[in-house]
C-alpha cells in the first residue's frame, strides 16, 4: 500500500509513446481503416495511371502528374479522416470514458493519436514514392532544397489535419455514422482541392472556395516538390505560392489547435 | 489518509435538467468491505458512482474519496483507483495480454499482467481479441483492465448483467478474491442474491434518497425479517406474521387434526424486503403527489 503512494506516476511521454505503440497496432490490424486511408491514395494513384497510362501532360506522365494530388491527400486522409473517424467512435462507445477513468494522462492519449499519424503517414508517403519510382516510372527529385519544402509541408499539413481532426470528431451524432459524415466531406475537398482532377481545369468558383481549406494548399505545395518547376504558369496565381500556402496552413493549424481544445469532450453529448 | 472510510458522501445532490437524480444522499464506505448499491433503474445509482469516479460534478454536497474531492481528482488519485464501468469498448484489435499489459504501462505500481489474467480466469484466451470472447469473458477482461493498476478501491457498475448463472457464480468467486486481498469495492447492481452473497453491506437508493444502510442480514429491520405462516381453510387463504412459526404450526396442526391445507412457512428474502422498501419509497412518492396535486 505505501507503495502506490510513493512510486512515481509513469511519465506523460512514456505513457504517450506505450499509446502510440497501441494505436499503430490498432490501425494496421484494422482492415476498413488499412484501405480507406492507408492503400486509397495508392489504389488511386495505380488507377489513373492505368487510365492515362499514354497521355503526355505537358510533357510528364499521368503517375507523375498525380503523384503529389496522392501525397496530398494521403497525408490528410492519415491525419483528418483518420483521427475524426477513429475518436468519434472511441468517444461514442465508451472508450474515451475508460480512458479517462485511468491515470492516463490527456496529453498522452494525443501523443499517442499524432505518432499514428506521423508512422502511417510517412510509411503511406514511402510506399507512394516506391510504387512511383521504381513501377510507374516517375522522376523522384534529388535537390535537398525540394525535401526541405517536402518537410515542412509535410509537417505543417500532418499537424493542421491532425488538430482539425480531432475537432471534428464531435460533429458525428454517433460513432456508427461517423464514417457516414466524414468520409463524403474529405472526398469533396479533395475533387474541389484539385487532387484527383487538374486544378486549374476546375470552374473559378470552386477554386476560391477550395483554396479556404488547407487541402488545396497541400496539394499545392507538394506540386511544387515533384512537379518541373515549368508547371508553375499552370496555377492559378502562376506560381507555387508557397509563402501563401504556409500561412494558410499555419492559420489552420492555430484555429484547429484553438477548436480542438475547446470542442474536445471524453464522453458523448447525452451523457451529462 | 489515516481515516476509515474510502468514501464519504454528505448531502448528495444532483439535478438535471428534467429531474433531480440524487437528492441528499449519505454514505460512508469503510476500507476494506464491499459496499453494494441497490435500486431500480434511474434510481440515482450511476449517478451517484460517477460522481465518486470524477465523471460527474456534484451540484451540492461534500463528497470524498480515498481523502480527495473527485472534482479536483488528479493523476495519482486516479492511479489508486479501478473503475469498470457499465458498459465500455476495448481496442478491437489488440489481444487480451496485449491489452492488459498495455493498461499496467498507466500506473506507478501495476500488477503482474499474467497474475492478473490467470486471476481472473481468462488464461486460455490470452491471444484472443476482445470480440472473439463471450460476453462474460469480456466483462472478466473489464476487471481485469479495472484491477490492473492495483487499486486501492473498485468500483463496478452492473458487472454480471446478462450473465449466465454459471457465469455468475464464477465471477463471484473473483470478487471474493479481490475482497480477501484488502480491495474496497463499490459494486452497484440490481440483482439481490448477488448483493447478498457478496456485500458486507448494502445501500438501497430509490429516487435518488437513500432509504437505508445495512447489513443483508439486517436491511429493513428486524419486523421485515418476522416470518410469515400461510394456510387454507373454508373461508379461504390466511396468512399471519410471528416470531414463534413452531408454536403456530403446532397450534394450526390441532385445529385441523392433521394436515394443514398449503401450509407454507417462509422468512422474507432479501429481494422481499427489498422490494417491500421500494415499494413504500413509491408509495410515500405517490402520496406526497397526491397532496401536491390536491392542493
Amino acid at each position: 500500500m505505501a507503495d502506490t503512494t510513493t512510486k512515481p506516476l509513469p511519465s506523460t511521454l512514456s505513457v504517450g509513446l506505450a499509446r502510440t505503440k497501441l494505436e499503430v497496432r490498432e490501425f494496421f490490424r484494422e482492415k476498413e481503416a488499412l484501405i480507406f486511408t492507408f492503400f486509397f491514395p495508392i489504389i488511386f494513384l495505380g488507377i489513373f495511371s492505368a487510365v492515362f497510362g499514354s497521355t503526355d501532360f505537358n510533357g510528364v506522365n499521368a503517375a507523375t502528374y498525380f503523384l503529389p494530388g496522392m501525397i496530398a491527400s494521403g497525408i490528410f486522409l492519415s491525419s483528418f479522416q483518420s483521427l475524426a473517424i477513429s475518436i468519434a467512435l472511441e468517444r461514442d462507445e465508451g472508450l474515451l470514458k475508460r480512458l479517462r477513468g485511468t491515470p492516463m494522462p490527456p496529453q498522452s492519449y494525443f501523443i499517442g493519436k499524432i505518432g499514428q499519424v506521423l508512422v502511417t503517414s510517412i510509411a503511406q508517403f514511402a510506399l507512394l514514392l516506391v510504387i512511383a519510382g521504381l513501377v510507374l516510372g516517375v522522376d523522384i527529385p534529388s535537390e535537398p532544397s525540394k525535401w526541405l519544402d517536402f518537410a515542412w509541408i509535410f509537417i505543417l499539413g500532418a499537424a493542421s489535419g491532425s488538430v482539425l481532426g480531432i475537432a471534428f470528431s464531435v460533429v458525428p451524432k454517433s460513432g456508427k455514422a461517423a464514417s457516414a459524415v466524414i468520409t463524403p466531406v474529405v472526398l469533396l475537398l479533395q475533387f474541389m482541392s484539385g487532387v484527383y482532377f487538374v486544378y486549374s481545369s476546375l470552374p473559378g468558383w470552386m477554386r476560391d472556395v477550395a483554396s479556404v481549406f488547407p487541402l488545396k494548399w497541400l496539394a499545392q505545395g507538394m506540386r511544387s516538390v515533384f512537379l518541373p518547376d515549368g508547371f508553375q504558369v499552370n496555377e492559378p496565381g502562376g506560381s507555387w505560392q508557397l509563402g501563401t500556402g504556409a500561412i494558410v496552413l499555419t492559420v489552420w493549424l492555430i484555429v484547429g489547435l484553438f477548436l480542438a481544445q475547446r470542442v474536445f469532450r471524453w464522453t458523448r453529448r447525452d451523457a451529462g | 489518509m489515516e481515516n476509515d472510510n474510502a468514501v464519504r458522501v454528505r448531502g448528495l445532490v444532483k439535478r438535471y435538467p428534467d429531474k433531480v437524480a440524487v437528492d441528499g444522499v449519505d454514505l460512508d464506505i469503510h476500507r476494506g468491505e464491499v459496499f453494494a448499491l441497490l435500486g431500480p433503474n434511474g434510481a440515482g445509482k450511476t449517478t451517484t458512482t460517477e460522481i465518486l469516479e470524477g465523471y460527474r460534478r456534484a451540484d451540492e454536497g461534500e463528497v470524498s474519496v480515498l481523502g480527495t474531492d473527485p472534482a479536483r481528482g488528479d493523476r495519482r488519485w486516479r492511479s489508486q483507483l479501478g473503475i469498470v464501468l457499465q458498459t465500455s469498448r476495448d481496442e478491437a484489435e489488440s489481444t487480451v495480454l496485449e491489452l492488459v499489459s498495455h493498461y499496467a504501462a498507466y500506473y506507478p505500481n501495476p500488477r503482474d499482467p499474467d497474475e492478473v489474467i490467470a486471476a481472473v480466469g481468462l488464461e486460455e484466451k490470452r491471444k484472443t481479441r476482445p470480440r472473439k470472447l463471450s460476453g462474460g469473458q469480456r466483462r472478466r477482461l473489464d476487471v481485469a483492465l479495472g484491477v490492473i493498476g492495483n487499486p486501492e478501491l473498485l468500483f463496478l457498475d452492473e458487472p454480471t448483467t446478462g450473465f449466465d448463472p454459471e457465469a455468475r457464480r464464477q465471477f463471484w468467486t473473483l470478487i471474493e478474491n479481490l475482497r480477501t486481498s484488502g480491495t474496497t469495492i463499490l459494486l452497484t447492481t440490481h440483482y439481490l442474491d448477488e448483493a447478498e452473497h457478496l456485500a458486507d453491506r448494502v445501500g438501497v437508493i430509490a429516487d435518488g434518497r437513500m432509504i437505508e444502510i445495512g447489513t443483508p442480514e439486517t436491511l429493513g429491520g428486524r419486523g421485515a425479517r418476522t416470518a410469515r405462516v400461510s394456510w387454507s381453510d373454508a373461508d379461504g387463504p390466511h396468512e399471519l406474521r410471528t416470531d414463534r412459526p413452531t408454536a403456530e404450526v403446532a397450534a394450526l396442526m390441532q385445529r385441523f387434526d392433521g394436515e394443514v391445507p398449503e401450509l407454507e412457512v417462509r422468512r422474507p428474502s432479501l429481494e422481499d424486503i427489498y422490494l417491500d422498501l421500494i415499494g413504500k419509497a413509491n408509495a410515500a412518492d405517490a402520496a406526497v403527489s397526491i397532496e401536491a396535486g390536491a392542493l
